[in-house]
């Protein structure tokens, strides 16, 4: 019974919900599945607005239109049907990129596995009242770690894998468990050290990479080696099993923060730390731990990559995951399952973002727009419903006075 | 009656004891122990100079008329380890000097500190000798974007809305003013070249004040997490600077992607001075309204009665709205100038360099965000927190060459290492204007 109350005060809050006891309640996520619904259309049509106007034919035939205004209607046909097409062309590239076909789906599902397991990171931290915008750092270190293990090294076939994997998640625990730790001990803003220590992280990457031990043989650049076959992921028809390792951890994390001690320490001090100290919890323990369990999946996220795609390591092995994962943590509201679906919606659109740009011409960066603009408008919508259930409700509140 | 009322005296020629909190405490071992490290580095450095020649190019870049001076470093290494010997014996003595006075001794020990390092960097050269440099030119010019974002971002932060989205704006900005000055350029056939670089500008502020419009709708109107809205927004910015980047036809880009950059303005008296005169009073346009726009923010938001309107606003909205302050209003005001200082910050990227890159920034907003915090959403100090910021990637850069004393990527590394320390070492628990973040509703 305390939905109403919570819906009556809008609050910052309302996009990260407070899990009830039974996440057995499906109906309760509906209208946050149909407002998520309706901010990716939103979104996808604002992109589609970006395609028309970037599209050369739909400019030519404009260009004709303003040019000749007395036969309007002929002209503006011509623009109406280049603009269909190349919404059309352009959205179906994507589609077909994200799910056209084996290696697509492959595409998806690899691009995913990282977002997911980095944004489950965000999201936990997210979870304890800390915004961590470290994820590209902590990835970075974890990645020289995996990748030293990987290629350093010679241990047996399995043992070795996870032994690279174990290397990546001590040093991601760490670099996260270190802006926890100044957080817990002299207050300093997550914001600022996580920035900080992103910046930091990419500098000692490369530090290492310049260095004789991490060089790949016969090439001068920043590239470290490959790592030994026997410390990759395995692989199924082409797919590395990363996906998998993926939703185990989203399994692991929503057992931790709805099942055990620490989940439940962690989302008091989120809701208030003030209560929880009163309650004797410690605060302290409470960020570190969660900081370094980030880091630690953001480790995980790392190890996608540099022991499942068989890349070498530079400073750019990461991409831009650390950052989007920031988004997928958002959409998927802070929970668990709601970061494998915003994960796995990222990952196609990613995925798609490929196709979109080899088949139709459009360039990478408009799914970063659509990305955005999904985040952007999964929020907004969400509390205008809110605001105008208040006016309904103080409405009818008045009404009943009334009629009293 | 005179016993009943009077408070017993303390016993003649006895000092009351002295009692510390820990705080007090704390705060002196923090700086004995730092400057012991100091001391102890700038000694190390002394001794670990062979040939302690060294040469300056303070006056200027080399040219045939300006060439290295060469002078013995081993006056200044002294003069150093003589400073930091005197701050470390007033800190053991609890007598080490707080307010602007403390600050005051604290730079010179800083200042101390770099010299050292310098003349330890700069002798004994393994092959080419390099000359120190003035490192003022280049603190200026890469302080200017940052001071800008600071006064932004201190601005909104104050009346209440977390801006996140610095960085989205600097990127905007560079964007629009290189556009609207390449196309004032290429198009305006009437205007002098020195009033295109001006149609930058301003171009400039209607791309920060644009972002600063969406992140005051959406946190103001709609009320979506300030933190979530300026993070979407950078993405944002990003997303779609890139996305018209490519849009430009190649054949174009004197149409749009050619800016005329700011001119040089040299101030008549000013720029003679020796050493700095040149460095600090012959910069463009951006660069003057850096100077007077710290000043300029801490004026609007301490002397008048906006600014008190915007503090109050952003300490406690509901008092100020019983005064009959409307909060949105001023929330909006405040955010809106904000875009304008951090619009033209985005335009310094364009018009002082050349033309727009992909994601030139780079992460430039975020450092301006770590200025505003180190500062204490205090205008000035901001922006010397920001400068700061400027000498420690100037120093970076100019100690690049010096690659076997110092790793590169060290010195790379250094600015963000020392704001972590500075953020969690010295400035401590942070308090942040009260309200901040927090979207006002009107309740009864």
């Amino acid at each position: 019974m305390t939905e109403p109350a919570r819906e009556m005060s809008p609050q910052p809050e309302t996009l990260m919900p407070e899990p009830t006891g039974t996440d057995r309640d499906w109906a309760k996520w509906l209208p946050t599945v149909r407002d998520t619904v309706i901010a990716v259309i939103l979104a996808l049509l604002v992109g589609a607005v970006l395609i028309i106007l970037s599209d050369e034919q739909v400019i030519e035939s404009l260009d004709a239109l303003f040019s000749n205004p007395g036969s309007f209607f002929v002209y503006a046909g011509d623009v109406l049907r280049y603009s269909g097409e190349a919404v059309w062309d352009a959205y179906t590239a994507l589609l077909r990129g994200a799910f056209g076909s084996g290696p697509a789906w492959e595409r998806t599902l690899e691009r995913s596995a990282p977002l997911i397991c980095a944004g489950l990171g965000v999201a936990l931290a997210f979870r304890a009242g800390l915004f961590n915008i470290g994820a590209q750092g902590q990835m970075l270190v974890a990645a020289l770690a995996a990748g030293y293990v990987g290629f350093n090294y010679d241990l047996p076939p399995f043992i070795h894998l996870l032994a690279a994997i174990a290397a990546a998640l001590v040093a991601g625990a760490l670099w996260g468990g270190l802006v926890g730790l100044l957080k817990a001990r002299s207050g300093a803003h997550e914001v600022i050290t996580t920035i900080m220590l992103n910046q930091v992280g990419r500098f000692t990457v490369l530090f290492f990479l310049a260095r004789e031990a991490f060089q790949r043989p016969g090439s001068d650049n920043l590239l470290s080696p490959i790592v030994d076959s026997d410390a990759q992921y395995p692989t199924i028809a082409g797919l590395h099993l990363g996906i998998l390792v993926a939703l185990l951890a989203a399994v692991a994390v929503w057992w931790l923060l709805v099942r055990s001690k620490l989940g439940f320490e962690l989302r008091a001090v989120g809701a208030n730390p003030d209560a929880a100290r009163t309650a004797g919890m410690s605060v302290s323990k409470v960020y570190i731990a969660a900081m370094a369990i980030a880091g630690l999946l953001a480790g995980l996220a790392a190890t996608m990559t540099v022991l499942g795609l068989r890349q070498g390591v530079t400073d750019q092995v990461v991409g831009s995951v650390g950052f989007d994962a920031i988004t997928v943590a958002l959409l998927g509201r802070a929970t668990p399952f709601g970061t494998v679906l915003a994960g796995l919606l990222f990952g196609a659109l990613s995925a798609g973002g490929l196709g979109m740009q080899t088949a139709a011409g459009v360039p990478p960066e408009l799914i970063q727009v659509v990305q955005a603009l999904i985040v952007l408008f999964v929020a907004a919508p969400a509390l205008i419903r809110g605001l105008t259930r208040i006016r309904r409700r103080r409405a009818q509140a008045e009404a009943q006075e009334v009629a009293a | 009656m005179s016993a009943v009322i009077d408070a017993p005296a303390p016993a003649a020629g006895a000092p009351e004891p002295q009692v510390r909190d820990r705080a007090d405490v704390r705060r002196q071992v923090k700086l004995v122990v730092v400057l012991a490290i100091v001391l102890a580095v700038e000694i190390w450095f002394k001794l670990n100079i062979d040939d302690p020649s060294v040469s300056h190019l303070l006056k200027g870049p080399r040219t045939k008329e300006n060439l290295p001076v060469e002078f013995d470093g081993t006056l200044v290494s002294w003069t150093a380890v003589v400073v930091s010997a005197v701050a470390l014996v007033l800190a053991i003595l609890n007598r080490y000097p707080r307010g602007w006075v403390g600050i005051l001794v604290s730079t010179l020990v800083g200042i101390g500190f770099y010299s050292a390092f310098l003349m330890w960097a700069y002798a004994d050269p393994d092959g080419f000798a390099a000359s120190i440099t003035n490192p003022i030119p280049g603190t200026i010019s890469l302080a200017t974007p940052l001071v800008l974002g600071a006064l932004a971002g201190v601005l909104c932060e104050r009346a209440g809305v977390v801006n996140i989205a610095i960085e989205g704006q600097f990127i905007a900005g560079a964007f629009f003013g290189s556009v609207f000055s390449s196309f004032a350029v290429a198009s305006i056939a009437a205007i002098p070249l020195f009033w295109c670089s001006i149609f930058g500008l301003l171009g400039g502020i209607v791309a920060g004040v644009g972002m600063a419009a969406l992140l005051g709708v959406f946190a103001l109107r709609y009320h979506v997490d300030q933190v979530v809205v300026g993070v979407v927004l950078v993405a944002f910015g990003y997303g779609i600077t890139s996305f018209l980047l490519g849009q430009i036809p190649d054949d174009n880009e004197e149409m749009f992607n050619q800016p005329e950059l700011l001119e040089s303005v040299e101030i008549p008296g000013l720029s003679d001075i020796p050493y700095i005169g040149h460095a600090l009073f012959g910069q463009n346009l951006l660069v003057y309204f850096m100077y007077v726009a710290a000043p300029l923010v801490w004026w609007l938001l301490f002397q008048t009665r906006w600014g008190l309107r915007v503090r109050s606003v952003g300490e406690h909205p509901k008092a100020a709205d019983t005064v009959g302050i409307n909060v949105n209003r001023v929330r909006w005001q405040a955010v809106l100038l904000g875009g304008v200082f951090a619009g033209l910050g985005g335009a310094v990227f364009t018009l002082d360099i050349g033309s727009f890159d992909k994601e030139m920034t780079a992460g430039t907003g975020f450092i301006a965000l770590a200025a505003v915090i180190m500062g204490r959403w205090h205008p000035i100090m901001a922006a010397l927190a920001a400068v700061l910021f400027g000498f420690l990637r100037t120093l970076e850069n100019q100690l690049s060459i010096l690659d076997e004393k110092v790793p590169g990527e060290l010195l790379a590394a250094l600015p963000y290492i020392a704001t972590i320390i500075a953020v969690a070492g010295f400035a401590g628990r942070v308090r942040p204007p009260a309200a901040d973040g927090q979207p006002y509703v009107k309740s009864d």
